[in-house]
């Protein structure tokens, strides 16, 4: 950076402390200030979600059945003398997924940590375009205020799965507008967040930072940017054109001849709704890794400075990023095998698939290998970002049989595919995000979170989510769809509907355990333990910033010249090196990292 | 409804398909196992093999290779293109494109709508009368043309799937409103149904037995109640079945 831009950033400081507390802390255009506002809402939001699931989760265990306590609460379009009615069944579900995916791991994993860190972690006093951070957060915010109220909504919210499949999702009611109104928000806010987050790291790295230097967060960040960048405008396109099948009468996924409840169509059709679907997981496959690598990032960053050493194959894990983000656009289509398609595109995609595994493996297998030959901290983010690796395990390896098409003809839109899909995003990234959250939250408020209560927070977090998606492998080799009101309705899922209670009571007892998270998560704030800038003895650059680092970040510019593990430099006092210590006298092997 | 066919593994296989879906459900799952005991084993013996402790230090070794796991990386990969090439591939294939011949097979007509699986078959001439959505109505499930005389032995029943054992099956599925999904556990057949395309799919059943249609779709409220009951008889008890239909229906209009 030059003096140049060190005089404008003082400026800007000054201008700063002048600004009222609504533009400081409300619209504000800190990086850090969206970085926790993203943090927080989508905190909210995944215990909003997860709430949706918990009573979701008594319809399958007790289908039925009047739900105890609460049950009352609901309006009469909702439960009946607390008895669920198949329409909320539905909604809960829809909700549920697109509720933790779009608006609860995404902002949190991109919008919380991807902006309060990427600019520390790039030595950057701020985003490249502070306004558009601002406007993408509040975006956010508005689409999930409208997915939220779609609850209000005649009929209820969208209930056609997170999926929206047509035609389905286009004769429903009013909610699936609301739903594609505030899809429409949550896009474009991803569109904006992501050019700041390729500008940021492609400009603003500090002097010496090359991007081989960069910490493996940095690169996860920045490849999911392109991902988000590229992969939502065609369902930017599909929502518009579903949106005008259900307010202008087009007929974009509507083919002719359609006969809906006893009524002939009157639409002119001659669309398809296949469309939709290729539209929808353009998008919905490349967001899977937009869900993975920032969580991959997280537990990079963790285990480095937790296991006191250099992270194995960095640059293996890096080419493995990128070589993921060009194969997730040539995946799409293997959540399509039973939709008709033919033999030689299957193929296409069955291959495309198992190559895609490949580079998952290596990171994976790189982050493990890290741990050997380290001196292990096992404090509270290390805790979730060791489990990340057999929970994400599990997930990847039980994605193989789903990604081989025939094995998928039994699996398909069976309870396997929850199974698999939540062992990646909850136990999975979801675990990585809590390992973030223990991580960084000293950074941010200059206090650390209890090791006492996070401990007790892992421990029963661990042992229930397990209990809720372990079962599910087994109901989906019995062969149990997906999205039932009531599994009881089949003679091939009665065997196996006592997991379902298992499972249920699973959920409760982890919901219970997130208590552990919210009082630990608040009591820090205001009485956490004080600590220093650097208090894991970590090497980035975010850690030579002041705890919570000022509007500018940094008091002077940083320079770097060490790559970003120097982790038991030997002839060293100290156990770690920062990335931008002045590399004096060449110390072995120290300042390149390949 | 038996219980013997369904548990906690696979349900029962009746179908001269299933076996080599299941042989690879086995197969990757158990190369899975091996992977995964392999890994946390490894895992474990990490974490405490170097855990902190006093007179531990770390190693620093950032340029360190490991030989093995490039080994299994690359075993991995070997695996995963003999699992397409020897199973998934080739079963798909057969499933999809290996048809039987149509004077051999049973043709049937699945259609579905929210929330049932009407059933549509030829009768004694074998050719399907010609259907039209327009004369759709609470009594004509498909919207039979009373015109056509084709049509006139044709047989359609609601959540009736009756099929003859040994014997090919080829079906042709079509929606009348939305996606949704035609599952035979026991047959290993799983197809969604898209409206505006006619999907043909075959099968063929060893065994006799009763079972259900699933529906795998999310298609909307009735979605968990859209099952239907697949009955697999000997060719004789078939016959006697679909005669009896026949008079069924044309015993209504005569009498």
């Amino acid at each position: 950076m030059s003096t140049a831009s060190a005089a404008h950033l003082a400026t800007a400081e000054h201008h700063y402390e002048d600004l009222p507390f609504w533009r400081k802390y409300i619209f504000s255009t800190d990086h850090k200030v969206i970085g926790i506002q993203y943090a927080v809402t989508g905190l909210l939001f995944l215990f909003f979600g997860f709430c949706l699931m918990m009573l979701i989760r008594w319809q399958l265990a007790y289908p039925g059945q009047p739900l105890p306590l609460i049950g009352n609460l609901f309006n009469e379009s909702a439960m009946v003398g607390g008895i669920m009615l198949p329409e909320f069944y539905n909604q809960l579900g829809a909700m549920h997924g697109t509720i933790m995916v779009f608006m609860g791991v995404v902002p949190l994993a991109v919008g919380g940590f991807g902006n309060f860190v990427l600019p520390l972690q790039v030595g950057a006093a701020d985003m490249a375009f502070p306004k558009l951070n601002m406007v993408s957060y509040w975006l956010y915010f508005v689409g999930g205020v409208i997915m939220f109220a779609s609850f209000f909504a005649p009929a209820g919210a969208a209930q056609s799965g997170w999926t929206s499949y047509p035609p389905l999702a286009n004769i429903a009611s009013v909610g699936q507008t609301l739903w594609l109104l505030g899809m429409a928000f949550l896009i474009n806010s991803s569109l904006l967040g992501s050019i700041n987050f390729i500008v940021t790291t492609a400009q603003l790295r500090a002097k010496g930072l090359s991007f081989y230097k960069l910490p493996f967060f940095v690169w996860a960040q920045f490849i999911t940017a392109f991902l988000l960048l590229l992969a939502f405008p065609p369902l930017m396109a599909a929502a518009v054109l579903q949106l005008m099948d259900r307010l202008a009468a087009t007929s974009f996924f509507m083919p002719s001849g359609l006969v809906v409840n006893g009524v002939v169509s009157q639409l002119s059709g001659g669309g398809n709704p296949i469309l939709w679907q290729h539209l929808f997981w353009f998008l919905a496959h490349p967001e899977v890794y937009v869900l993975i690598l920032p969580a991959m990032g997280i537990v990079a960053e963790v285990i480095a400075c937790n296991t006191r050493k250099p992270l194995y194959g960095y640059k293996a894990m890096v080419d493995s990023v990128i070589a993921i983000a060009f194969l997730s656009f040539v995946v799409w289509a293997h959540h399509m095998y039973l939709t008709g398609m033919g033999t030689k595109m299957s193929s296409f995609f069955q291959i495309t698939t198992m190559i895609i595994s490949i580079p998952s493996v290596i990171i994976l297998t790189s982050l493990a290998l890290s741990l050997w030959g380290g001196s292990i901290r096992f404090n509270t983010p290390m805790l979730f970002a060791v489990a990340f690796l057999p929970m994400f395990g599990i997930g990847g390896l039980t994605g193989l049989p789903l990604g081989l098409a025939s094995a998928d003809i039994h699996l398909h839109d069976t309870y396997y595919v929850i199974g698999h899909f939540h062992y990646v995003v909850a136990p999975g990234t979801i675990f990585a995000l809590f390992a973030g959250v223990y991580h960084w939250f000293p950074k941010a408020t200059g206090r650390r979170m209890s090791e006492a209560l996070g401990k007790i927070h892992f421990w029963l977090s661990f042992i229930f989510i397990n209990g809720v998606f372990m079962p599910m492998f087994i109901q989906g080799l019995a062969g149990v769809s997906r999205r039932l009101y009531d599994p009881t309705q089949y003679a091939h899922a009665l065997p196996t509907q006592p997991l379902n209670v298992v499972m249920s009571w699973s959920a409760w007892l982890l919901g219970l355990s997130q208590i552990f998270f919210i009082i630990n998560f608040f009591k820090s704030i205001f009485w956490g333990q004080k600590v220093d800038q650097n208090p894991w003895g970590a090497t980035t650059l975010e850690w030579t910033a002041p705890s919570p680092p000022p509007h500018g970040n940094f008091t002077k510019p940083p320079v770097v010249s060490r790559g970003p593990y120097e982790y038991s430099v030997p002839g060293r006092k100290l156990d770690y090196v920062l990335q931008s210590e002045p590399a004096e006298a060449p110390v072995a092997g120290a300042g390149k990292v390949k | 409804m038996d219980s013997k066919y369904y548990g906690w593994g696979l349900p029962i296989d009746i179908s001269t398909n299933g076996a080599s879906i299941d042989q690879l459900i086995y197969v990757i799952h158990g190369l899975m196992a091996l992977l995964f005991l392999g890994w946390i084993t490894f895992l474990i013996l990490a974490l405490v093999r170097f855990r902190e402790r006093s007179g531990h230090k770390a190693e620093y070794k950032p340029h360190h290779h490991f030989r093995v796991p490039t080994l299994v990386e690359v075993a991995v990969a070997v695996t995963e293109v003999v699992l397409l090439c020897a199973f998934s591939i080739p079963t798909f294939s057969q499933v999809r494109n290996e048809f039987p011949p149509k004077a051999s097979a049973l043709h049937v007509r699945v259609v579905a709508e929210q929330f049932a699986w009407n059933i549509h078959y030829a009768g004694k001439d074998g050719i399907f009368g010609k259907t039209d959505v327009k004369l759709i109505s609470p009594t004509s499930p498909v919207g039979l043309d009373p015109a056509d005389t084709a049509g006139a032995d044709d047989i359609i029943t609601i959540n009736q799937l009756h099929i003859p054992v040994d014997t090919p099956v080829i079906a042709d599925l079509s929606s009348k409103d939305v996606i949704h999904c035609f599952a035979l556990p026991v047959m290993r057949v799983k197809q969604d149904v898209i409206p505006g395309q006619v999907i043909p799919i075959w099968f063929q059943a060893k065994e006799t037995g009763n079972f259900e249609i699933a529906c795998a779709q999310l298609c909307g409220l009735g979605h968990y109640r859209m099952r239907g009951f697949f009955t697999v008889d000997s060719k004789d008890k078939f016959g006697a079945w679909l005669e009896g239909e026949l008079m069924k229906k044309t015993g209504g209009k005569v009498g």
